[in-house]
């Protein structure tokens, strides 16, 4: 079996593909040095500050904004009426077709109604950012407050009240997913059939830097600049221009340092327009920046599903068919990205990595009186894993089988160039059985289940939960992007520029936020042409200077824009192969590459370096005829399809049933990214996205109260997950190469979190099974887990 | 977070707190600023004004003379839980220190602000109460001390009257024979108090002499459980008679338990002798 087909790119050590240099970002993050949008101070610039709804429905009868305007530093106070002409809806950018899509005006200020809590109401612009708070306060706002739906289920409901009066329901959308032979007839003639309700409850994405953004509007030039918190500078431009009429040639965006995002910063909000607007209307420079609670309030969430799954199979544990209802909460907008979440990055990954001959899924897209949703780390595709490996330890309950035995019967054998896959996907490349194969040696798992068997008669309740994952990055060949109703391409693009020292610039139109490919994507140039690490510099997130590219989520940068760099380098080889052949007098194709040199076959002292030709290259005394002079090359990367990362995870927990506490024991994580550029970095990433998959598990719950408002409101209510609660993950990897990625590379940004949730819910029910507990709701609370394990108690007396 | 404006004073002395609180009607103490800043931001809180007593020399230092361990209010949770003096005298309220909020709170915090702040999900004051701790206030017309017991009045409400500034906590030391320990629930967002316990317990030859339990949390002030102190005094300690005298507590916690999103009323008080079991058998382990 090809359990670890290592790539020619880590054939050897020396190598700085595949080294685990230490990041270069690092340094000016923890020495308090880096500048975020929020550090940007401009001469003369005011400050906003935004007016939210306190109710989750409501008309607006009146809005008097006299006494703000008249308060100490006040320089201006907008309402919806202010920006009408001004400011056109914020767009809705994937819309996904064949779906009946019905998008709700989506406006900077709310003009009739508010739609949630925190929905803008009116924006007050001051001389410090004191006096615009002052400011909010003295705005008085009547409010005629209505009915609100928070829970999607019931928004769907014919009598639920309307989030947006004009259509008939608060269905934004209907998509599903048929895929393989008849499901009815898969379901009939099943020999068992498990079903399960699941939420998939609502996250809050919490990166550690709030949103922000300083707009400084020049008017003798009529051109923008906007310092943004975003993962998408050239999509905001994108989107801004549309929303504010400013040409995009007139228009530049730059992401600072940007403090993560989680799919959060994709989005394109009120409070960026808001400030462009002001800066334009005042003509100086303004800032926003939210505060935790507003970003609580107003900042997208993630997941917010109810889930109606049902799995049919033989009794000997092979899965027949999949069937599925999802009520997905979109929010009281349709935010930049959201219809595409449940959608493509759900229901297209249904069947995950299992055989599985019958799929369907109804997916209905409902409006709620709550925060937008939108990609949260994972985006769609952690709602799928979850759903799926819930059911199959479900169905190994039911048939009394082990369910690592129900995977294993059921998962896709090896390939290495392409897997239809039942819901029209063409996966890439995997080994499954060889991740599982891993992570179940690395937990001992025959001996771990015999453990568990002794501790019971303990009464100690420890429990092993397996999950079993593929997911979908590296968005992705344009064509399918279109196809798929996203309004713009997924392609990426990088310049390598030499200069004439032989130093390099890199450009890149991906815009990293914490992930590191300032480090990565100097190992890739650094590799491809041997240059030192050290001499090449990484420029991103700026929209003058960058080329154009889509942006940084889905696990895309090093899949997509990685691409990029790696067949801009390879250009570069190319015409320094050339450029070494006439000055060295051979013919081209008797050059040799080795380590940075360009050598003629057979002779190796007569060479050049990639230090010379870049000199030679960028003075051009000497240049073979035709050839320009310089030492830079551009590409447009468009895949021709998209990355699958898959792995196994395995929990172990201990459930203390007198309190309901659990306590993660340990965290064996396998993943497959294909090859490695740096496996320290690919340990960071597995490390996070383990941590936010485990919180959704165990902690994460935003909750809102019957009238819409937000109780988890700041981090004193929100349980993020903290160092001292989690175990050393172990973290492991097999490399299955993509065949169609020219480095062979994969993505592994979500992956943790993708997997992770599924193994620790898992590892709960399997520690509860003793005392009769067979399913809950995330998360897995001391009190639920309590609560269930009496009701069993009580279940049993009786 | 900007909180709304207010004036900003700084006292040297306790005798110029006082002067400033009677200048600034509605004015407010700051010590650590962990528990009143928070409220400012969230412009829950909005003093006219603020008497920063953080550089009041005579508020400062712990020392142990005789059977008395003397904290300066503007100990932080770090100086308690670190300190030798602390550790030995009072080994519950060290152990409590360290499990309060973070290491950043735990360097800024006061114990003076907690007990003053009286969150009824706090450590110290359970731990407090449990130990016989007074504390000391010192108004215009002079020093008063106060039993923690009666000082801890209810939901954020304390003995402290508008111009009191609470100066010093009494502890007095662990005796011959005596064990404390404190065992917590805490909140896995905010870290405060789900359910606090906390335990003294004097045993001899195996036998308890006398018992000081306190619970907090789950109840709207830091409350000694006065049936499950009675059911421990004279029992030889097992597990079996501190698990029947923690079951007890329910009747100490009175009609006002505290619930919310994460842990309801109910499952608090069904935990309560789950934690004050826990806190017992640690001190009565430490009594040994």
């Amino acid at each position: 079996m090809t359990t670890a087909m290592k790539p020619s790119a880590s054939a050897t050590s020396s190598r700085v593909f595949g080294s685990g240099i230490r990041r270069r970002e690092d340094p000016r993050l923890v020495t308090g040095t880096a500048r975020y949008t929020d550090d940007i101070t401009l001469p003369g610039m005011v400050h906003a500050a935004i007016l939210r709804s306190p109710h989750a429905h409501a008309k607006i009868r009146k809005i008097d904004t006299a006494r703000a305007q008249s308060a100490p530093g006040v320089v201006g106070v907008y309402t919806a009426r202010d920006i009408e002409g001004h400011l056109k809806p914020i767009p809705c950018l994937w819309l996904v077709p064949n779906t009946d899509l019905k998008i709700g005006t989506y406006s900077a200020l709310a003009t009739e109604y508010v739609r949630y809590v925190g929905d803008a109401v009116a924006v007050a612009v001051a001389e410090t950012p004191y006096q615009a708070y002052d400011a909010l306060d003295l705005i008085d706002v009547d409010y005629e407050v209505l009915p609100a739906v928070i829970d999607p289920q019931k928004s769907a409901q014919s009598d639920a009240p309307r989030v947006h009066g004009e259509f008939p329901s608060n269905q934004a959308f209907h998509w599903t997913v048929t895929g393989g032979s008849d499901i009815e007839a898969a379901f009939k003639s099943a020999e068992v059939v498990v079903k399960d309700r699941i939420i998939q409850q609502r996250l809050i994405p919490t990166a550690m830097e709030t949103r922000s953004a300083v707009a400084q509007f020049v008017p003798a030039t009529g051109e923008l600049t906007l310092w943004n918190t975003t993962q998408n500078p050239h999509i905001v431009r994108f989107a801004c221009s549309v929303v504010t009429g400013i040409p995009e040639d007139r228009l530049r965006v730059i992401a600072p340092e940007v403090g993560g995002g989680f799919g959060s910063k994709i989005a394109q909000y009120p409070g960026e327009f808001l400030a462009v607007f002001c800066s334009k209307k005042l003509g100086r420079p303004v800032k926003w920046t939210e505060s935790r609670s507003e970003n609580y309030q107003a900042t997208t969430h993630g997941r917010d599903h109810v889930q109606e799954v049902e799995l049919a199979a033989t009794r000997d544990g092979r899965i027949t068919g999949l069937r599925c209802k999802v009520w997905a909460g979109m929010g009281a907008y349709l935010s930049t990205a959201a219809p595409g979440i449940p959608t493509i990055l759900h229901g297209l990954m249904l069947s995950g990595p299992y055989r599985i001959p019958a799929v369907h899924e109804d997916v209905y897209g409902v409006y709620t009186n709550t925060t937008p949703v939108e990609a949260y780390r994972g985006a769609g595709r952690p709602e799928a894993t979850y759903m799926l490996e819930r059911l199959i330890d479900k169905l190994a309950r039911e048939l009394k089988l082990d369910p690592v035995d129900v995977r294993r019967k059921n998962l896709i054998p090896p390939f290495n160039d392409g897997f239809d896959v039942v819901t029209g996907l063409k996966y890439d490349s995997g080994n499954y059985e060889g991740a599982l194969a891993k992570a179940l040696d690395q937990v001992n798992y025959k001996a771990l289940r015999a453990e568990q068997a002794r501790l019971r008669e303990q009464g100690t309740y420890l429990g092993i939960g397996v999950s079993t994952y593929v997911e979908i990055c590296g968005l992705g060949p344009s064509q399918v992007a279109g196809a798929v109703g996203f309004q713009g391409g997924l392609w990426e693009s990088a310049i390598v520029r030499f200069h004439p020292t032989g130093k390099v610039n890199v450009f890149i139109g991906a815009s990293p936020h914490g992930q590191g490919e300032e480090t990565t994507f100097a190992q890739i140039v650094a590799d491809e042409v041997g240059v030192a690490v050290d001499d090449v510099k990484v420029v991103h997130g700026d929209t003058d200077v960058t080329p154009m590219g889509w942006g940084t989520y889905g696990s895309r940068t090093t899949a997509v824009g990685g691409a990029a760099l790696a067949v801009a380098t390879r250009k570069i080889k190319e015409k320094a192969k050339a450029l070494a052949a006439h000055l060295l007098e051979a013919a081209p194709e008797d050059i040799e590459y080795a380590s940075g040199r360009f050598s003629v076959k057979g002779s190796p002292d007569h060479f050049k370096t990639i230090q010379d030709i870049a000199l030679l290259a960028n003075v051009a005394w000497n240049l073979p005829a035709g050839m320009e002079a310089g030492l830079e090359a551009t590409t447009f990367y468009d895949p021709p399809n998209f990355s699958f990362p898959f792995g196994a995870h395995i929990a172990v927990v201990e459930v203390e049933a007198e309190t309901g506490r659990t306590v993660l024991k340990r965290y064996v994580a396998v993943d497959d990214c294909g090859p490695q550029i740096n496996p320290i970095i690919v340990e960071g990433q597995v490390h996070g996205g383990v941590v936010q998959g485990i919180g959704q598990a165990l902690w994460e719950e935003c909750v809102y109260d019957e009238n819409g408002q937000l109780l988890t409101g700041s981090l004193t209510d929100y349980a993020i997950p903290r160092a001292d609660v989690l175990p050393d993950i172990e973290v492991l990897s097999t490399v299955t190469p993509s065949p169609h990625h020219p480095l062979g590379v994969k993505g592994i940004g979500e992956a943790g979190t993708i997997a992770s949730t599924a193994a620790v819910y898992n590892a709960v029910i399997d520690a509860l099974a003793p005392l009769g507990v067979t399913g809950l709701q995330m998360p897995l609370t001391p009190e639920r887990v309590w609560r269930a394990i009496q009701e069993q108690k009580k279940g049993a007396r009786r | 977070m900007n909180p709304a404006g207010f004036d900003y004073y700084r006292a040297k002395s306790v005798d110029e707190a006082h002067r400033l609180l009677k200048a600034h009607p509605g004015a407010k103490l700051l010590a650590g600023g962990h528990s009143l800043i928070p409220l400012m931001k969230l412009r829950l809180s909005r003093p006219p004004a603020v008497v920063d007593i953080g550089k009041v020399a005579e508020l400062s230092g712990i020392t142990l003379k005789g059977d008395t361990l003397r904290i300066g209010a503007l100990t932080t949770h770090a100086e308690l839980s670190s300190s030798a003096d602390v550790r030995k005298a009072a080994p519950a309220l060290a152990e409590a220190a360290a499990m309060v909020g973070d290491q950043a709170v735990r360097n800024r915090g006061t114990i003076g602000g907690n007990v003053a702040h009286a969150d009824p999900a706090s450590d110290l004051p359970t731990v407090l109460v449990a130990a016989d701790a007074r504390l000391v206030a010192i108004g215009p017309s002079g020093e008063r001390t106060i039993e923690a017991g009666k000082f801890f009045k209810g939901l954020m409400e304390t003995a402290l009257t508008e111009d009191e500034v609470l100066t010093t906590v009494l502890v007095p030391a662990v005796k011959a024979g005596e064990g404390t320990a404190y065992a917590k629930f805490s909140h896995p967002a905010s870290r405060y108090a789900v359910i606090g316990a906390a335990a003294s317990v004097t045993v001899r030859d195996g036998t308890c002499q006398s018992a000081r339990v306190a619970v907090g949390g789950l109840v709207p002030r830091a409350t000694r459980a006065s049936s499950v102190e009675s059911a421990l005094s004279g029992q030889k300690l097992s597990a079996e008679s501190i698990e029947k005298a923690a079951e007890k507590v329910g009747g100490d916690l009175g009609g006002d338990v505290l619930g919310d999103i994460y842990a309801s009323a109910d499952y608090r008080r069904a935990m309560a002798a789950v934690f004050v079991r826990r806190a017992i058998a640690a001190a009565a382990d430490r009594a040994r």
